[in-house]
């Protein structure tokens, strides 16, 4: 039976057996591979997969005897974070064939603790996306129905961790990237504070606002990841030298007195199933003892303009190197006269899909000359507004409860050839990137359809403890993450 | 018509840091292609800057010897263009919050010194290098140069002539060698320079359109480039053209500029606030730690140096110039040279040797106290000055101690009146018609006598004792000739 596999059990569950030797890395990764040779063909959560290497990993661990927090757990990457001599493509054509010498801090610090390092989870091309449709190498589906998404950019990631392709997996968050794939799946998923989670060796998509978290299967494996990728790194000069709390036990922590704040929000396209699930989890809360406080968030219905100029931005600054010229994917050029211009137009036009080139051109106009005031530095105006908003709001209440997306897991195609219907689906995430503030979307609800509905909580600045401790008392409350796409 | 020549320069300053701006990587000149580089400097995806300390030191350093204002928030921004020495294809730079602003430098002009004003100094990363040599159907870049920390100094549009250019390079030149911060190596491109010429009216408020040129690589260039401009825009308006806002090189050879792109041409850059990096507060307390750390600037030194050792203005100008010049110099007199001799040398042979040999004062490897041997060899009538200049040169060049020179070689001068007498009687005996020469009343016969004495001795006879010696030993042939008629 499935169920049974050791790929379906948390990591928190694995690793008493795995200390204890009642199991062995080898035989999670056994299970796992097992897991994913079943059903990644069809659900495409990951890149590729190199069984044999996992295997090697496995083996190296145990002989090692080195034992940590994730000993033998094995944790699923996003194919936009560096692993040394591995692939990494951010699911784009341009980066073809490069394999950096590096690990990214976050992957590192997994390794220290005798994680299991397993590459590659699909996403969106340069996590330009909210469906994960915008691969290069073709969509992930939505384990609990295959017709549809599973949200995006971290959608290989939240798909795998839901289908039992995965323990726990890294995503990164960038306007809702991690939590809204997470909420598409019915999954956890943690967008940490910005600079709480060193950047280093995270290809980046708008740097002001990217931040990696887990995705997990229940909020107490979100803390045991996070507390092993948190903390400042020197190489990565805007991870902030905050001391990390202990998570685990922040989950004990009661939550009777939260205050837990209500905004009054934009309801454009926010599905009624999806609106009385968040506002039956606030009860729920309160009946835990937490206290519902009504909050204003002004500004935050001008988020979604504010990102696609910002981030749009930094990405087209981000995306500059990839040019043809040191690493990657280069086109045959014609050679000759103007060979280099050549080369650079073609490289690009083919190695970039759609959406690449349509945020590369965006960002590349709004800091143009003539264009950025009206542009770049209005965005920058209005994020420090919406980061006010978050301020003031949070200077009367510990969370802010929300919708993390505004409906369930949408059909494939649905919304592929309108961007801008695509970009709104990121309406309630966005804004905590803006502001720089965590957010973690949990499972709280399902629609008549049988699709998982998220509920996004949100605290302060370095406040993860907060809120974990919140959404634990919920998720411990309810039976939603209990559910899974086999079982339902 | 005559017209007013207004000139702003841009310098940008290497900084001899041992490793690069935003990683650990080395930056020695010269070290094999790409033996320099990481995943940091290269762009590699997913990497990060992380700002060099010591180079945000070295800038405050430089911007309190300008008598700059110090940013009290300064950020840094990415300047966009595709260019394949720029692995990101941006360059992390500073934009509006520079490192420092609002400076000046008095430089040396005519009747004392002038005052130009500065605009700003900012860090940036360099680029690589593009080599274009030995492949038919390739160019290969060398990443080594890539992060390498830069400082840009940009000037008021404050100077009026190509000699006020030249002397800003020469002052800012040595206030950065004081400073220990940059090897100052225009060959090396350690240091570079753009000029912006323009010309105006007499008396005219507004200034001309404005021609920036580049690829200067000497103080030379830069003073005969505005010469060059100076001429063609004076031309060109004479016959009432308009000047365009233009970009041109300097072509060396050629000894002209030559066009590179106009205005309409030119790059949007797209600078935005590089989100890599938070902005850096430079703090009183770093400043004033850079202060205290400041040593003696050419000024101070000057000043110094006039009154203490009794120097004219000129010559304690001279000798600050370079902070190597400088050391030598009071080195020598702290092996016991006086200020003057010394001073001479150095303002005399020893610029003329570096000049002829288009040396640094950097390169030599002349220690103060030879200076001093030298000073005291002829002040002991051991060489004379003539031969003083031979040794000084073999000490210079093979970077010896005139002491071991000179006994080495035999150089030493002869000052024994027996061997001189000697060597006096033979010259006159096998020079009979220089003698009569000089008896019948052509008193400059004795420079030949002389000179065939010094060819005698090879140039070791003490020549004041010698011409005592000739003249008296003639005087007595003559009387001895005037009894015997």
């Amino acid at each position: 039976m499935a169920s049974e596999s050791l790929a379906s059990k948390t990591a928190h569950e694995l690793h008493p057996l795995l200390e204890a030797g009642k199991v062995s890395p080898r035989q999670v990764v056994d299970d796992l591979l097992a897991r994913i040779a079943q059903r990644n063909p069809s659900l495409h959560a990951y890149l590729d997969v190199d069984a044999d290497r996992l295997r090697q990993q496995a083996d190296a661990l145990e002989r090692s005897g080195r034992k940590g927090k994730l000993y033998g757990i094995p944790v699923t990457i996003k194919d936009n974070m560096c692993i040394t001599g591995e692939h990494v493509t951010c699911a784009s054509r341009i980066l073809e064939g490069f394999r950096p010498p590096y690990d990214a801090t976050a992957v590192d610090r997994l390794k220290r603790e005798g994680a299991i390092i397993v590459p590659r989870a699909n996403m969106d091309e340069f996590a330009f996306g909210s469906s994960t449709e915008n691969s290069a190498f073709g969509a992930t589906k939505n384990p609990w129905d295959e017709a549809r998404v599973p949200g995006g950019s971290s959608g290989g990631s939240a798909a795998a961790v839901a289908g039992d392709l995965a323990v726990a997996a890294l995503g990164s968050d960038t306007g809702g990237s991690i939590r809204q794939p997470a909420s598409f799946c019915g999954v956890v998923g943690l967008k940490p504070t910005y600079g709480r989670v060193s950047r280093y060796g995270l290809i980046a998509f708008a740097s002001s606002l990217d931040q990696i978290g887990p995705i997990t299967k229940d909020v107490q494996d979100a803390a045991l990841i996070l507390s092993v990728i948190a903390g400042h790194d020197p190489r990565d000069s805007t991870s902030a030298p905050v001391g990390v709390p202990d998570y685990a036990a922040a989950l004990k922590q009661p939550v009777k007195g939260l205050r837990i704040g209500v905004p009054a929000l934009p309801t454009v396209g926010l599905d009624p199933q999806v609106k009385q699930a968040v506002e039956e989890a606030a009860k729920a809360l309160e009946r835990l003892g937490c206290r519902l406080v009504p909050v204003q968030l002004p500004h935050i219905d001008r988020s979604v303009e504010t990102y696609y100029i910002v981030a749009t931005a930094e990405a087209s600054s981000n995306l500059a190197r990839y040019d043809g010229v040191q690493y990657g994917f280069r086109a045959a050029g014609r050679g000759g006269e103007g060979a280099l211009l050549d080369m650079y137009l073609s490289t690009r036009t083919e190695g970039f899909g759609a959406e690449a080139k349509r945020r590369i051109l965006l960002g590349t106009y709004v800091l143009s000359q003539g264009y950025y005031d009206a542009y770049y530095l209005k965005g920058m105006k209005v994020r420090t507004l919406i980061k006010q908003g978050f301020d003031q709001a949070l200077a009367q209440c510990d969370v802010v409860v929300m919708p993390t997306a505004p409906t369930p897991a949408f059909k494939l195609g649905e919304k592929s050839s309108d961007p801008l219907e695509m970009y709104l689906s990121d309406i309630y995430t966005i804004s905590a990137n803006l502001a720089g503030i965590p957010a973690v979307s949990i499972p709280c609800g399902f629609s008549a359809d049988g699709l998982p509905i998220g509920l996004q909580l949100l605290a302060g600045p370095f406040k993860e403890d907060v809120l974990l401790r919140a959404a634990h008392a919920y998720e411990q409350a309810t039976e939603w993450h209990k559910r899974t796409p086999g079982a339902r | 018509m005559s017209y007013e020549t207004v000139i702003g320069l841009e310098v940008h300053l290497q900084l001899s840091t041992e490793t690069k701006l935003f990683c650990g990587c080395r930056t020695k000149f010269g070290a094999s292609p790409n033996s320099q580089v990481c995943p940091v400097c290269l762009g590699l995806p997913g990497v990060l800057p992380v700002l060099n300390q010591r180079a945000l030191e070295w800038g405050v350093k430089l911007a309190l010897a300008l008598n700059c204002r110090i940013t009290e928030q300064m950020k840094f921004d990415r300047k966009q263009y595709f260019y394949p020495d720029l692995p990101k294809n941006f360059q992390i730079s500073q934009y509006d919050r520079p490192l420092a602003h609002q400076g000046f430098l008095d430089i040396a002009a005519e009747g004392g010194t002038k005052r130009i004003g500065l605009t700003r100094i900012h860090l940036e990363e360099d680029a690589g290098k593009l080599l274009h040599e030995g492949h038919q159907t390739a160019t290969l870049v060398d990443f080594n140069r890539t992060g390498v920390p830069l400082l840009e100094i940009v000037s008021e549009p404050d100077l009026r002539s190509p000699e006020e250019a030249y002397q800003y390079l020469v002052g800012l030149k040595a206030i950065i060698q004081y400073l220990n911060i940059s090897t100052c190596n225009m060959e090396e491109g350690s240091l570079r320079c753009d000029t912006n010429v323009s010309l105006r009216k007499p008396g005219e408020a507004a200034l001309g359109a404005k021609v920036e040129v580049k690829n200067l690589n000497s103080f030379k260039a830069v003073k005969q480039s505005i010469e060059f401009e100076m001429r063609r825009q004076a031309a060109a308006l004479d016959q009432g053209q308009r000047i365009v806002q233009e970009t041109r090189l300097w072509d060396a050879k050629a000894l002209k500029t030559e066009s590179m792109r106009s205005k309409e041409g030119a790059a949007d850059y797209r600078y935005f606030p590089e989100p890599d990096l938070v902005p850096f507060i430079i703090g009183s307390a770093l400043i004033e730690e850079a202060r205290r750390a400041l040593p003696e600037l050419p000024a101070e030194r000057r000043m110094r140096f006039q009154d203490a050792y009794q120097l004219s203005s000129y010559d304690a100008h001279v000798l600050t110039q370079s902070a190597v010049l400088g050391e030598l110099f009071e080195g020598a007199l702290k092996a016991g040279a006086p200020p003057k001799p010394a001073a001479n040398w150095i303002m005399g042979d020893l610029s003329a040797y570096l000049n002829a040999s288009a040396l640094e004062p950097e390169a030599l490897k002349l220690r103060p106290e030879w200076l001093a041997h030298l000073v005291e060899l002829i002040e002991r009538g051991t060489i004379s000055g003539k031969m003083a200049k031979d040794v000084f040169l073999q000490m210079v060049q093979q970077g010896k101690d005139p002491s071991e020179i000179v006994e080495h070689s035999g150089l030493r001068q002869i000052s024994d009146a027996g061997q001189l007498e000697q060597l006096a009687d033979d010259v006159l005996t096998a020079n009979p018609r220089s003698v009569e020469d000089y008896l019948g009343g052509k008193a400059n016969a004795i420079t030949h006598l002389m000179g065939q004495a010094m060819k005698r001795s090879q140039g070791k006879a003490n020549p004041q004792q010698m011409t005592e010696i000739l003249k008296r030993k003639l005087s007595q042939v003559s009387t001895t000739k005037g009894d015997a008629a």
